[in-house]
């Protein structure tokens, strides 16, 4: 249950940031995540209600903004989309594929209450 | 061990134990003090673009930068629990103490039991109990450092806590993860749980003295593996009677 973690990570993250720009309360969150990141979103909206109780982002919203995972493959250069670590590259069949995109766990902006 | 931070404190519910010392017990929120970051601009909407990680990560460099001046090479090692990680570095040590200094750090969520392992083979050692926690993360690894103090010029393995998912998340500032599958968990596992595979730079097929009373097929153990992170290399090994350690210690012995 990593996601734990990560919320507390997301919760400290924006309480910091609100906290020095004046805000009282954290309203919403956006959060972009990847689809290879290994994040499972219905638990990390869990835990954040739970990691934000009692801290200037409690009752925030938490917005996740998936991103598309994208493989290269290191055959035939081909580029595609990647749901999944296990990549099989559907041109030429081979396993030696880079995911360039999908792996990202980034908190892009919040907004506060003044 | 770092001027720079004086951090002493581990994260709540978290102890750091070396076997017949006084715990460390977390208090206080450790860490927070390597956050350098700029003030957002003024207003209700504030642009962030951070990883959620990157405290973590920028500890994990910190401890990365401990190892390089000190010219010790880190492994994190992964895995289910029971695959045998502790057994496998119980003979490691045995058979690499004397040619290299060694140091270790556990992870458990409970008890002493894998410290005082290695403690009686005579390196040095710190456990990490992480409570609740289902992985180590670098701040942890960090505190232990400052417990620990391992020697230059030497050798650290960090065992995390048995889960093949969440450690996979956490960079510790390892120079490299070791993967281990033991032959009684199924050569499936690779294809189950892909990220810590993708992760791991090494994948020590353990148990192999059990192959002939299981239906565990190594070939298709390492096809899964490669499926995930072509770059995986392999070493199949028995910690228990020795059979296949000698591969594992040259890729060792090559890392140093």
């Amino acid at each position: 249950m990593h996601e734990m973690s990560l919320a507390v990570n997301i919760v400290e993250l924006v309480s910091t940031k609100a906290k020095a720009v004046g805000g009282q309360r954290v309203t919403s969150v956006e959060l972009e995540a990847g689809k290879l990141s290994g994040v499972m979103i219905e638990a990390l909206l869990f835990c954040f209600e739970a990691a934000s109780r009692d801290t200037p982002a409690e009752g925030a919203r938490l917005e996740i903004r998936e991103v598309e995972g994208c493989g290269r493959c290191l055959d035939c250069g081909h580029s595609f989309a990647l749901d999944s670590l296990l990549a099989q590259c559907p041109q030429c069949g081979g396993y030696a594929v880079d995911a360039v995109q999908g792996r990202e766990l980034k908190v892009l902006s919040l907004t506060v209450d003044e | 061990m770092c001027d720079s931070c004086n951090c002493s404190q581990p994260e709540n519910g978290v102890t750091i134990k070396s076997p017949g010392r006084q715990a460390m017990s977390g208090s206080g929120s450790a860490g927070r003090h390597h956050s350098h970051q700029d003030l957002p601009r003024e207003g209700r909407l504030v642009e962030v673009r951070e990883a959620v990680l990157g405290k973590n990560d920028g500890i994990a460099a910190h401890n990365r930068e401990f190892f390089r001046e000190r010219r010790i090479v880190a492994f994190n090692l992964v895995s289910s629990p029971g695959s045998g990680k502790t057994t496998i570095l119980e003979r490691t040590i045995r058979e690499l103490h004397q040619v290299i200094p060694i140091a270790v750090i556990e992870g458990d969520q409970q008890t002493m039991l894998d410290a005082e392992r290695i403690d009686a083979t005579g390196v040095p050692v710190v456990q990490v109990n992480t409570g609740a926690g289902c992985h180590l993360d670098a701040d942890m690894v960090h505190q232990a450092l400052h417990q620990l103090e391992p020697a230059e010029d030497s050798l650290l393995f960090i065992e995390n806590v048995g889960n093949l998912v969440c450690p996979a998340m956490f960079d510790l500032g390892e120079a490299a993860k070791v993967v281990i599958i033991s032959v009684t968990e199924g050569e499936d596992k690779p294809l189950k749980y892909p990220a810590m595979f993708d992760a791991a730079s090494l994948c020590l097929i353990n148990k192999t003295d059990l192959l002939p009373h299981v239906d565990f097929d190594v070939a298709r153990c390492r096809e899964y593996g490669l499926r995930v992170n072509h770059r995986l290399e392999f070493f199949e090994i028995s910690a228990r009677s020795g059979e296949g350690m000698s591969g594992w210690l040259d890729w060792l012995r090559r890392q140093l």
